[in-house]
């Protein structure tokens, strides 16, 4: 199947879980990053249990923040 | 490695800085191999004058918007209200994207004070940051 990551279509085997697309894409802390899958943010507890389809479009974000003390 | 931007990008960000006192404020940068195309105000989600988290909705429209424009996000920028343009140890411990370029700007004399630095693995190493007319 088809999904696109971060902006660039990948093809991809079915049953991928957002958990595992993490590991290929060598997501450097994984735990610091939100995931949003067709626009909808994934809470990090269903990575694992959230499998994409065809035509599935996950993004990548790392948390931002910080504070000048 | 350096940081290019339009002396208009600078004084919007030093304006939307000094508007959200005491609060810091916080943003994206976007563009192409250090120059910066366009700056993004993001809302503040700890609205606090020590912190700042960016609201990941926003985070994501700002991502999408960049890259429907041809560029990508080159990082983010914060206001320190009262201290210097230096990572404070929080900065350097939530700097998470090892990818990122992250501005500062300090408020905290009568001349504001942009800085960017390259953050990865616990060390902070400063990036030139260029102001062109």
């Amino acid at each position: 199947m088809t999904i696109t990551v971060a902006g660039e279509k990948k093809s991809c085997g079915a049953g991928l879980s957002i958990a595992r697309l993490i590991a290929l894409e060598n997501v450097e802390t994984p735990e610091y990053v939100t995931v949003s899958l067709n626009d909808e943010f994934v809470e990090q507890g269903a990575f694992q249990s959230t499998v994409l389809h065809e035509g599935d479009s996950v993004e990548f974000l790392y948390f931002m923040g910080g504070g000048q003390i | 490695m350096s940081i290019q931007l339009k002396q208009s990008d600078f004084d919007a960000i030093v304006a939307h800085a000094r508007a959200q006192l005491p609060n810091e404020a916080c943003g994206l940068v976007a563009g192409l191999e250090g120059e910066v195309k366009k700056v993004y105000f993001l809302t503040n989600i700890d609205a606090s004058p020590a912190h700042f988290s960016l609201d990941p909705k926003e985070q994501l429209a700002a991502l999408k918007a960049a890259r429907a424009a041809g560029w990508r996000l080159l990082g983010n920028w914060h206001s320190h209200p009262a201290t210097p343009a230096r990572p404070s140890p929080e900065d350097i411990r939530l700097a998470y994207d090892p990818t990122a370029v992250y501005l500062i700007l300090s408020l905290a004399e009568n001349e504001p004070v942009l800085k960017a630095f390259a953050i990865q693995h616990g060390g902070a190493g400063e990036v030139p940051v260029v102001v062109r007319q």
